[in-house]
């Protein structure tokens, strides 16, 4: 861990100006994920502002009808949020099947948006990475890449975006809302929020330098099963093989989203689409033009049963209810 | 003590401690946080600083030259120990250098390592360290060695004419299984504290508070590289969190410790950082292994030949997986041999049961796949190759053999269906899940090891034990205070336990299933002597004395054994040492693994539901410390078959997913319910205590009944271990 300087923020737009005005700096809440990549100099902040102290850890309930969740909520407050559990069953689910309880605890919504890739390559500094290090080349392409992307990737970068909580939050179509250094705000579709790799592959996300996640909203419940299923080697503790989150509504239709294979969350509105005609169709159409290697190609029949599973978990519950 | 031939009747048999399952002794020490661990003994010398190793980030070559400069001027920075002002080091028991020498054999090799005033400091220094390394190529993939890699010195094991029987046997199996390398991958990193001081007589001494399975090898080791005398040495390692194996050896953390307190002044400590445990340590061999099993029609094995492969640096070991091979079924005809491929990733040596875990893992589900082409039960097949002797040594029976009764027993406790024979694999549905039962014979050797102990009866009755065997989490101190209070009849509570100091008479240590055993024999030994010197003390006749309940008795007569000690500590000290009888006898220990597990039908996912396993291994010397050795192997043979797997780039020649994030190990959702049955049974010719080894025999087979289990829950063989759902993902039955 390289030496860095360290501030506490007392305002959001000052956090962003902060992390704006020094070179290398950093926002720090969580730290679940910034501080061990700290630890072995994947990341080298010169300068930390601690944005922990802004409140920003409420959630609240929106003109529209949805939810606006403070960037530093935990992921422990977030999934059990009676509002949540009831109305977006969906995020509960992903968020509680992502970490440990202690790592939850820490975590933030805001943080966890930001989490980097998992790829063995990224966290290895002897190994090339054009994420880490920009043009040193991918080390997973024809490396070990088991785990890692076959959607929005390129021969630049394979890595997957590997969070749960995401996953969820794209298929309700959450909006992230951010201040920059200048104060002025904006609202990102989480659709638009994640970076895909065909250039610069350092850049996981669109923010700008020093730009401060504040809140996400969620629009009005969707209604409908919502389930997330996650697919692993081990049955805890473990990163996805392939994840899909859904909201099914009773006649069939619905929207999904699948984690464990992308740059970023995994969805389209054409993949939804063919959820009336089954997972076959609608997954075929989500991993159109996937580029797979021979260590990872079976992500692509992975996300079609597994989602063919989940259809079918929400059928059962359909008639159930 | 020569222990030459079967035990008679003893003090042990009384079991009145021994055999009892008493909670461990050490176990408030650990749950209150006071057990003494290597990297935590910040009260053994003043002012250690911390130590941060440098890996090398090349897998083969030469480093050319090393700039030091700005770790040196880091803040907080004491000194770098660097390679190159060192010749390589390695002991008898190491195949690759530890420290030492600008050679690079394997990623994650030492190469330096700074010593500061705190941890983040030598850390950041480390950082700063620039090498230049002349990158070699090296020889990384196993698949592409195995076909030409010889057969290796003295393996080979002949008997009967395997070639004419098998292609004259009515019913054949043949097939290729793989297992992957694993990493022992115990909680507790490798970490030493170093430091020296002068004796008396003017000479260096260094002491290394460590964490090592084996005290008097590592003694030997570290004066052997250091070029010193042992007796400038002493080790000390009362607490292990783990070690599996990867803590048998003299390792890099010991070495530079010891080079840089030396080389400052200072006392030292370092622990190997967690991504270096994958590389810079030792794993087990990823195995290539063929089986062939030659059979009449009812099932009576005729031939049985097992070939196994697995690369290593120049001048390393195989991985004995044919050991199990040559012992657990009868065959008139046999054949094994071990063929070994020169690689140069990181050094493969011993892993808990080495050679039979993954052995067994083949060699069961094999046996699984000929009962199938029989169209026999799996039980029936394996108890009717059962044999009561050596099958290439048939004068040498074995010293005990239960195997039989572990099936059986096993198949009645676990359910399993009328008949014997499998369901129909693929067939069975709960929801979602296919649903399947497997077993497999479990066989692990029982090896016997010299030991020795000493015993202090303190003035006031209390029994102090002192042997430098170590607790690496088994449950050596409660086991060793349980044969002292048997021997001397005294409770429990009397009795106080020191290990893992090399000032200590030497012990068997922990490795290979043997410490429980030897170390017991060893305290048994010790306290034989001290009996003796206390009847003699109290005026009784040795020959004729009976301790019990804190007295000496003969004939009506009956002193406190407390007065033996009452003009000062009576002190004995003795071993246990094995004549041929392992010769004569063949010693193992033996087990039924049954396993039901479901696969869910879209995913692949394999979860297992509950396993069993019944044991037949001598005394049992605490059913509760036992029991937790075999479902930790059990847990262990889990990760084996379902997850555990080192990935190799075969391009940089490195253990790719070298955390705890990538190389998954079982947790406690993947174990739901577990169950051990042990055989009430001695076996008199392991040692007086007539014991022997439980915590390899778990993992040995289990393997192989979850995979077996797997294919009988979906269907596909898959054979390449571990079986992880995108092997068989696509050859599922269609979901309805």
């Amino acid at each position: 861990m390289r030496a860095f300087t360290y501030e506490r923020a007392s305002s959001p737009a000052a956090a962003a100006s902060a992390v704006a005005g020094t070179k290398g700096a950093k926002f720090i809440a969580g730290g679940t994920n910034l501080i061990d990549l700290m630890k072995i100099e994947v990341e080298v902040p010169t300068h930390l502002v601690d944005v922990n102290g802004l409140g920003l850890d409420e959630i609240s309930e929106t003109e529209e009808g949805g939810l606006r969740i403070g960037a530093l909520v935990s992921n422990t407050a977030l999934a059990a949020d009676q509002r949540v559990r009831r109305d977006y069953g969906v995020l509960t689910r992903a968020i509680v099947a992502g970490a440990s309880g202690q790592l939850r605890n820490k975590a933030t919504t805001g943080g966890n948006l930001l989490q980097r890739t998992r790829c063995p390559y990224f966290y290895d500094t002897n190994q090339p990475c054009n994420k880490r290090s920009p043009d040193s080349g991918c080390g997973a392409l024809h490396g070990y890449s088991r785990q890692l992307g076959i959607m929005g990737v390129s021969d630049q970068c394979i890595a997957t975006y590997p969070g749960d909580m995401a996953v969820a939050m794209r298929v309700l179509d959450a909006v992230v809302e951010t201040v920059k250094p200048d104060g002025m705000t904006r609202a990102i579709p989480i659709a638009d929020f994640h970076r895909t790799w065909e250039s610069a592959p350092e850049k996981d996300n669109v923010l700008e330098a020093g730009e401060l996640i504040t809140a996400v909203t969620l629009p009005k419940p969707l209604g409908g099963t919502h389930l997330y299923r996650k697919v692993r080697d081990r049955a805890s503790y473990a990163f996805a093989l392939v994840s899909v989150a859904a909201v099914i509504q009773p006649d069939g239709t619905g929207r999904f989203a699948v984690g464990g294979i992308g740059a970023k969350p995994w969805r389209s509105t054409a993949a939804d689409a063919q959820l009336r005609n089954g997972a076959s169709a609608a997954a075929q159409v989500l991993t159109q033009g996937a580029k797979t290697t021979e260590h990872n190609a079976f992500k692509v029949p992975l996300v079609e049963r597994t989602l063919a599973a989940v259809l079918a978990e929400a059928r059962s519950k359909g008639a159930a209810a | 003590m020569k222990f030459d031939n079967p035990a008679g009747k003893n003090p042990i048999d009384r079991m009145k401690v021994v055999g009892k399952a008493y909670n461990r002794i050490d176990g408030p020490l650990k749950t209150t946080g006071q057990a003494p661990y290597a990297y935590e003994r910040h009260d053994v010398a003043e002012g250690q600083l911390y130590g941060y190793i440098l890996g090398s980030a090349i897998a083969k070559g030469r480093i050319k030259s090393m700039d030091l400069t700005d770790a040196q001027n880091a803040p907080g920075v004491k000194g770098v120990v660097s390679t190159l002002d060192h010749d390589p080091m390695k002991s008898n028991f190491n195949t690759a250098s530890l420290f030492g020498g600008p050679q690079i054999q394997h990623y994650h090799q030492a190469i330096a390592m700074v010593m500061a005033e705190t941890f983040e400091q030598a850390r950041a220094a480390a950082a700063l360290i620039r090498v230049d390394y002349a990158r070699e190529d090296g020889r990384f993939d196993l698949e592409a060695l195995a076909p030409s890699a010889p057969p290796a010195d003295g393996k080979e094991v002949s008997y009967g004419d395997f070639d004419a029987a098998w292609a004259s046997a009515p019913v054949k199996h043949e097939a290729r299984y793989t297992t992957p390398a694993e990493s022992h991958s115990m909680m507790e990193p490798h970490a030493t504290i170093a430091a020296w001081k002068k004796t008396d007589d003017g000479r260096d001494h260094v002491t290394i508070w460590t964490s090592n399975q084996m005290i008097q090898w590592n003694k030997m080791a570290l004066a052997g590289v250091l070029g010193i005398e042992q007796d400038q040495v002493r080790v000390d390692s009362p607490f292990l969190g783990g070690g599996f194996g990867s803590k048998l050896f003299l390792r890099a953390d010991a070495v530079v410790a010891a080079l840089g307190a030396k080389q400052v002044g200072q006392p030292v400590k370092v622990m190997l950082q967690r991504p270096l445990i994958f590389n810079n340590t030792t794993h087990r061999a990823a195995t290539i292994q063929s089986i062939s099993l030659g059979a009449e029609k009812d099932g009576k094995l005729t031939a049985i030949r097992h070939i196994s492969t697995n690369g290593n640096l120049p001048g390393g070991d195989t991985e004995g997986s044919t050991a199990q091979t040559q012992f657990l079924y009868a065959s008139p005809n046999r054949y094994t041999n071990l063929h070994l491929a020169e690689m140069d990733l990181p050094e493969a040596n011993a892993m808990r049961a080495p050679g039979e875990a993954p052995g067994m893992m083949a060699l069961e589900m094999a046996m699984d796949e000929l009962a199938e082409t029989l169209d026999m039960c799996p039980v029936k097949l394996r108890v009717i190759n059962d044999t009561q002797v050596d099958p290439t040594k048939p004068s040498r029976p074995f010293s005990e053999r239960h195997l039989v009764e572990c099936l059986q027993q096993g198949a009645a406790k676990f359910g399993w269906p009328e008949g014997g024979k499998y369901p129909k694999p693929g067939g069975k549905r709960d929801g979602e899940w296919l649903t399947g039962i497997g077993m497999a014979a479990g066989f692990r050797d029982n090896l016997l090891m010299k030991s020795a102990a000493r015993v202090r009866l303190k003035p006031g009755g209390r029994l102090v034990v002192e042997t430098d065997m170590t607790d690496i989490g088994t449950g050596s101190y409660t086991i060793l205070a349980q044969t002292a209070a048997e021997m001397m009849g005294l409770p429990l509570e009397a009795v106080e336990v020191t290990l893992g100091d090399s000032d200590f008479p030497a012990s068997a240590g922990s490795g290979g299933q043997w410490g429980a055993n030897n170390s017991t024999a060893g305290v048994y030994a010790a306290c034989v002597k001290l009996r003796e010197m206390a009847a003699d003390k109290v005026g009784f006749n040795a020959a004729d004395v009976d301790f019990d309940e804190g007295e000496i008795r003969s004939g009506g007569n009956a002193v406190a054994l407390s007065d033996a000690a009452a003009d000062g500590e009576l002190v004995a000290e003795d071993g246990i040492e094995y004549g041929d009888i392992g010769e004569r006898y063949k010693q193992s220990t033996f087990a039924g693994h049954f396993v039901e597990v479901a696969v869910n039908a879209y995913t692949g996912e394999s979860r297992i539901k509950r396993m069993l396993a019944v044991c037949s291994a001598g005394r049992i010397l605490n059913p509760k410390s036992a029991r937790s050795q075999v479902i930790g192997a059990m847990t262990m043979g889990a990760g084996a078959a379902l997850m555990e797997d080192m990935a190799v780039d075969t391009r940089f020649g490195f253990f790719v997913n070298h955390d705890l994030a990538g190389y998954e190990v079982p947790v406690h959702l993947d174990i739901p319910h577990q169950e051990v049955v042990f055989l009430d049974e001695v076996d008199e010719k392991s040692s007086p205590m007539k014991a022997k080894g439980v915590g390899e025999l778990g993992l040995c087979g289990v393997g192989a009944a979850i995979a077996n289990a797997i294919y009988n829950a979906t269907g596909v063989r898959v054979r390449d271990y571990p079986i992880t759902l995108d092997k068989h993902l696509e050859k599922l039955p269609a979901i309805a």
